[in-house]
């Protein structure tokens, strides 16, 4: 274990553990401005660190890199097992990112108990980072659930409606109902390996871990049934209609800071893409489960967008637009060919730019009118211009034009379920009509016409906090519509191996476990 | 290997982009002085690229293909931003960066003192970066960045009085019936994929041999939903009247001279592909005359100057399409480039107009303008001549081809179409006239004291159009059939078809489209100039007729009660159901799964923990993490998992063991 330790700095164990420590040092401040800087310091810390891991990630490679392995229970197989791949490393980066720009925007907009927000913050962080750097499935489940604590004292304590303690209860209940299923899932995932290791006479017995289960195979229908179990789990928490009414409830309640997390990290898909699809290959590709969730996919998208087009709320709209968002990904995920994976992957990062994005700019509505109600608004643009151009180009963004990130990953996601399925594909094309008309006509109503009755004509643009996020974003979404390159350079080895592997299915695998790129 | 036209053709877009970041990010910080030299400037300097490309081609006659870098890539895809220049791409490129240079220099008059004249030209500027690659991409994908970022401007363009609810509702309007067109659009792109395991158009059209007619004709009939949508065709145009709320430099560029034109370049990029299936250029041309003639109906009796020039694009469109329908290709651009002369002329002096009105935009509060803004008057009617069809001016030329065309092919409907449709444009372009510049004045004495003639950095831009509105059909395509257009575009857009014709029966043709042009023309003279009274008595005489012309056909009326309030109405009904059936299921297990955790507590601690140490172990740790922090709630939760665990795992372990 030490060997492996040594190999290399344990980069992800400080990547994951950093925000953790820093909350519990945080809890030692007291003064509220200084527990302000700390938090932001280690959140800048922390990006500092994801960057180093994107620029040192080796691209066009399928390999788990920056790996770290330390048994943990070794007679039941579980290890404290990290690394990250084509796959997870951007979400790596991504999650970083977002949490710099909450603590950004919750500087001045959080006013009590700030000490505890940034803390509950901070091990939000840590409990997302495990999720998307674990290899191990035991570990991978217990960040999966203490991911909730600090989402549901979010939600419950700085959350702005009054149904703010059902809506946190909500959505940890939600979750944990489909988690009990998942872990069902993985311990039949582990049964079988076992059953493999006693064939085989192996030394080890169980494991949990990702890289050796990929070395079994699993028969065809132990496949459908955990597939399905594992649905649970990860449609739950994506969410994934028709499980998405704790979405719109967590979002409207709950803080802006909860929901550009909650929006813009897809945790859910990512389970998808991360563990069902190439754990479960034959499963993912028998007829029943493209169907369904091709079809799950195309209602998500037009009752999504349907739904969003006559929200009066700003928040309610984003909630079903991400839903109708996560039913492109659930679709290119689905197709199974490489364009389908390639665009649902970079949608769920684009999300993370878009649909977070707009959040914050609901929070920035929010802290000029103390609501995300159509009511409050009209005519925005002559008293904040500035803050009208960016709630354009994120929602442009969103929407999928072209020359934003929007588009590279919606454009992929439809050719991909094109070539699977083109019954499918051009139901899900009906979805770019709608997402137009949702926002547009939100805009127009909020942004654009004569000032509206409650408009103050005093009304401040963006400040320098505000524009450090909405710059940031803006920047982003350019880089990634105009030049993907680097990203989808980084994807690429990942994905083609998953390619390669719904292509040969898991009994093909029984000869070399994945390469380990030790650094 | 440096090659000084590749270096030409990568630059056409980037001078305008730098206008764009320049002004768009700077623009506040220096004097809108500086703003519209570097806008008008950097169009001018693309022109003078352009030129360069153009003498080029001209010269060598070569295709050229730039790859300016990778943009997307991944498995059996890639797509460059790569641009493509041949001579269809010239034509465009010509028309684009020229008209849209005097647009812009026009527009440095017509916008002066306005609050938003930077931002103005920061939309301008990307637009033409956005035109510019439409036209010029070696491939499907970068055609579409094009065609959405077109969309886009145009988008911010109509919505430029943004306070203005009827330009901020006309703006949504354009973007999403123009998102109709583009999802065809999109369709036709990954069908072209599937089929050809490419989007470059070279790669494309070089395995059209092994494309089935049904699946040509499905691509082709794919790619006119997106170019229906785009020029404003039946029944996709609604949006382009109300576009009229843009400014009036925006109608000119944008609505009528180049972005509008995109469906038809677009289909006469892809050609090809339409010749394969004769349903799909059947389709084509009834679209195109159909659009031609019902948009010119609605033209007779509108009041607004730029909504009849708007109905009038519609119109005029629609010949283009026809023409492209009955395989008329050159006819088609030729028509696109004497259409962008003449309607940038027309729609430029009625800018002249309402500028020397103050705003003012109802031909019923006009009148007698002809000595007052003598100018634009006689531009005005060089654009009306024009448009008219009446030769030797530009439209005579390009409108008779289209028509000859369909007559020596024997498709004498389209034929007729087109001649009913000439007859009603030469009207209604006299009775604008007319009201515009002849009789009485009926303006407000406010108004009157004010009217003045356009600077000159507005008539100058006028004058240049006027020349090439008179001269421009002539040079470009005489004689016809057989002009210097024809011969450019020979190689891309294929030969004019097989009939030849007798030189009697070209004239007979001639003759008779002036004939109907001259006709159309003394009617509107007999009505609006001669006997007014006459033309309030007919209009009384056919109210039925008048009202429904008036109110377009309640086309907006009936696509709102068909498709827009059934969604809203839809939505509310969803909003409905989701709140009250999904969610009132979600709660009603809820409520068991909490009733159900007094009882699993007990199981919890008397049976669970030492069955299930095996599977529980890290959820138990996340339990026990949990209960640090808060005791109580989590817990709670914990049980709930592992009794439901514990009964799941019964079930499973059943039907495995089976």
């Amino acid at each position: 274990m030490l060997e492996e330790l040594a190999a290399g700095f344990p980069i992800l164990s400080c990547l994951l553990f950093l925000p953790f420590v820093g909350a519990a040092v945080l809890w030692l401040v007291d003064d509220e401005d200084m527990v302000r800087t700390s938090a932001l310091t280690i959140s800048l810390v922390e990006l500092a660190l994801a960057v180093f891991v994107l620029l040192r990630f080796v691209p066009d490679s399928a390999a788990m890199q920056f790996a770290e392995h330390v048994r943990w229970i070794p007679a039941l197989g579980i290890s404290y097992h990290l690394a990250v791949d084509g796959i997870s490393v951007l979400f790596v980066g991504l999650t970083a990112f977002l949490t710099v720009l909450v603590i950004v925007y919750s500087w001045d907009t959080i006013r009590h108990q700030v000490k505890l927000y940034m803390m509950c913050l901070l091990a939000l962080e840590t409990t997302t980072m495990g999720v998307f750097v674990s290899l191990d499935l035991i570990l991978f489940f217990v960040f999966w659930e203490l991911m909730l604590i600090p989402s549901y004292f979010l939600i419950k304590l700085w959350g702005g409606g009054a149904e703010r303690h059902h809506a946190a209860l909500k959505y940890v209940l939600y979750t944990l109902l489909g988690s009990v299923f998942m872990l069902v899932g993985i311990a039949l995932l582990d049964l079988n390996f076992h059953h493999w290791a006693v064939l085989r006479h192996t030394d080890q017995l169980y494991s949990f871990d990702l890289l050796d289960l990929l070395a079994v195979p699993i028969p065809i229908d132990q496949q459908i049934l955990i597939f399905w179990l594992m649905f649970m789990g990860f449609a739950f928490k994506a969410p994934v209609f028709p499980f998405h009414t704790w979405l719109p409830d967590a979002l409207l309640e709950g803080p802006i800071g909860m929901a550009v997390v909650l929006a813009g990290l897809k945790l859910g898909t990512f389970g998808f893409i991360r563990f069902s699809i190439p754990l479960l290959p034959e499963a993912s590709k028998s007829h029943t489960v493209v169907t369904v969730i091709m079809v799950l996919g195309i209602a998500a998208i037009t009752y999504g967008a349907i739904m969003a087009l006559i929200q009066p709320d700003f928040r309610r709209l984003l909630a079903f637009s991400s839903i109708s968002h996560l039913g492109f990904v659930m679709m290119g995920l689905f197709a199974l060919n490489y364009q389908g994976l390639q665009g649902s992957l970079l949608t769920m990062i684009n999300l993370g730019f878009s649909t977070a994005g707009l959040f914050f700019i609901a929070g920035f509505l929010y802290s000029r009118q103390q609501t995300t109600h159509l009511s409050a608004f009209g005519g925005m643009a002559q008293q904040v211009p500035l803050l009208a151009s960016f709630f354009l180009l994120i929602g442009l963004a969103s929407i999928g034009l072209p020359g934003t990130n929007g588009f590279v990953g919606e454009f992929l996601i439809l050719l991909g379920t094109f070539k699977a399925n083109w019954v499918f594909g051009a139901f899900a094309v009906t979805g770019v009509v709608f997402g137009a008309a949702y926002f547009l006509w939100y805009y127009e109503r909020a942004i654009l016409g004569p000032l509206g009755k409650s408009v103050k004509n005093t009304m401040a643009d963006l400040q320098l906090r505000e524009m450090v996020i909405a710059v940031s974003l803006a920047v982003m979404i350019l880089w990634i519509g105009l030049y993907p390159s680097p990203f989808l350079h980084i994807m690429n080895g990942s994905i083609q191996a998953l390619v390669d592997r719904l292509d040969h299915g898991t009994v093909a695998v029984l000869t070399e476990p994945v390469q380990r790129l030790d650094r | 290997m440096f090659d000084l036209t590749d270096l030409l053709i990568k630059l056409i877009p980037v001078f305008p982009l730098l206008a764009v970041i320049a002004n768009g990010l700077l623009g506040s910080r220096y004097s809108h002085e500086v703003a519209h030299r570097l806008a008008w400037g950097s169009v001018g300097l693309s022109f003078l690229c352009v030129i360069g490309v153009f003498a080029d081609v001209l010269r060598t006659g070569a295709t050229h293909e730039v790859v300016a870098y990778q943009w997307i890539f991944g498995g059996d895809l890639t797509i460059n931003l790569a641009y493509l220049v041949d001579p269809l791409t010239c034509v465009w490129l010509l028309v684009v960066t020229g008209i849209g240079f005097l647009i812009h220099v026009y527009s440095v008059g017509y916008m002066h003192g306005e609050a938003g004249f930077t931002r103005f030209f920061t939309y301008m500027n990307l637009f033409m970066v956005s035109m510019l690659l439409l036209v010029m991409g070696n491939n499907y994908a970068v055609l579409f960045i094009g065609w959405e970022g077109v969309g886009l401007c145009s988008y911010l363009l109509i919505g430029y009085y943004y306070d203005k609810v009827s330009a901020a509702k006309a703006a949504s309007k354009a973007f999403v019936v123009n998102r109709i067109g583009d999802a065809g659009f999109l369709l036709a792109i990954f069908l072209i994929f599937i089929n050809f395991k490419t989007l470059d158009y070279t790669k494309v059209f070089a395995q059209l041999g092994q494309l089935s007619p049904d699946m040509a004709t499905a691509i082709a009939l794919c790619l006119l939903v997106g170019a229906v949508g785009k020029s404003a065709q039946l029944p996709l145009y609604t949006w382009l009247p109300d576009a009229m709320e843009g400014p009036t430099p925006v109608s000119a560029l944008i609505h009528a001279a180049t972005m509008v034109t995109a469906g038809v370049y677009m289909i006469v990029r892809n050609h090809a592909i339409f010749d394969l299936s004769p349903i799909a250029m059947q389709t084509v041309a009834i679209v195109g005359g159909c659009t031609a003639l019902f948009a010119a109906t609605i033209g007779l009796v509108q009041t607004d100057i730029k909504r009849v020039l708007a109905y009038s694009t519609v119109s005029q469109l629609g010949y283009m399409f026809l023409a492209c329908g009955i395989g008329a290709y050159t006819a088609a651009v030729f028509h696109v480039m004497t259409h962008a002369f003449f309607k940038a002329l027309l729609f430029l002096s009625a800018g002249s107009v309402i500028h020397a009105l103050s705003g003012e935009q109802d031909i019923r509060k006009m009148g007698g303008l002809s000595k007052k803004i003598p100018w634009t008057y006689r531009l005005f009617l060089i654009g009306t001549i024009a448009i008219a069809g009446i030769p030797p001016l530009a439209g005579f030329w390009s409108k008779d081809e289209i028509m000859g065309h369909a007559f020596v092919n024997h498709q004498f409907l389209f034929y007729g179409l087109a001649a009913i449709g000439a007859f009603l444009t030469s009207f209604y372009m006299f009775r604008l006239t007319y009201l515009t510049f002849y009789g009485a004045s009926r303006m407000d004495h406010h108004t009157e004291e004010h009217v003045h003639e356009s600077p000159m950095v507005m008539v100058g831009p006028l004058m240049a159009l006027g020349v090439l509105s008179v001269f421009g059909g002539l040079i470009l395509g005489f004689p016809p059939e057989h002009g210097w257009l024809h011969g450019f575009l020979a190689p891309v857009a294929g030969a004019a078809g097989g009939h030849e014709t007798s030189v009697a029966t070209t004239l007979l043709l001639m003759g008779t489209a002036t004939g109907i042009a001259l006709v159309g023309w003394g009617l509107a003279h007999f009505l609006y100039s001669l006997s007014p009274s006459t033309a309030d008595n007919w209009s009384a005489k056919f109210q039925g007729a008048y009202t429904t012309l008036l109110n377009k056909y309640y086309v907006d009326e009936l696509y709102d009660f068909l498709f827009v309030e059934p969604t809203k109405r839809l939505g509310e009904f969803l909003d409905w159901f989701d709140r009250t059936v999904i969610d009132g299921l979600v709660n009603g297990v809820a409520q068991m799964a909490e009733w159900g955790s007094a009882g699993s507590t007990w199981i919890e601690k008397y049976v669970v923990y030492a069955g299930l140490n095996v599977i529980g172990f890290g959820n138990h740790l996340a339990a026990r993490q949990g209960r640090k922090l808060q005791s109580g709630m989590v817990h709670h939760y914990a049980a709930i998992i592992v009794a439901g665990l514990f009964l799941l795992a019964l079930v499973v372990q059943l039907i495995v063991q089976k």
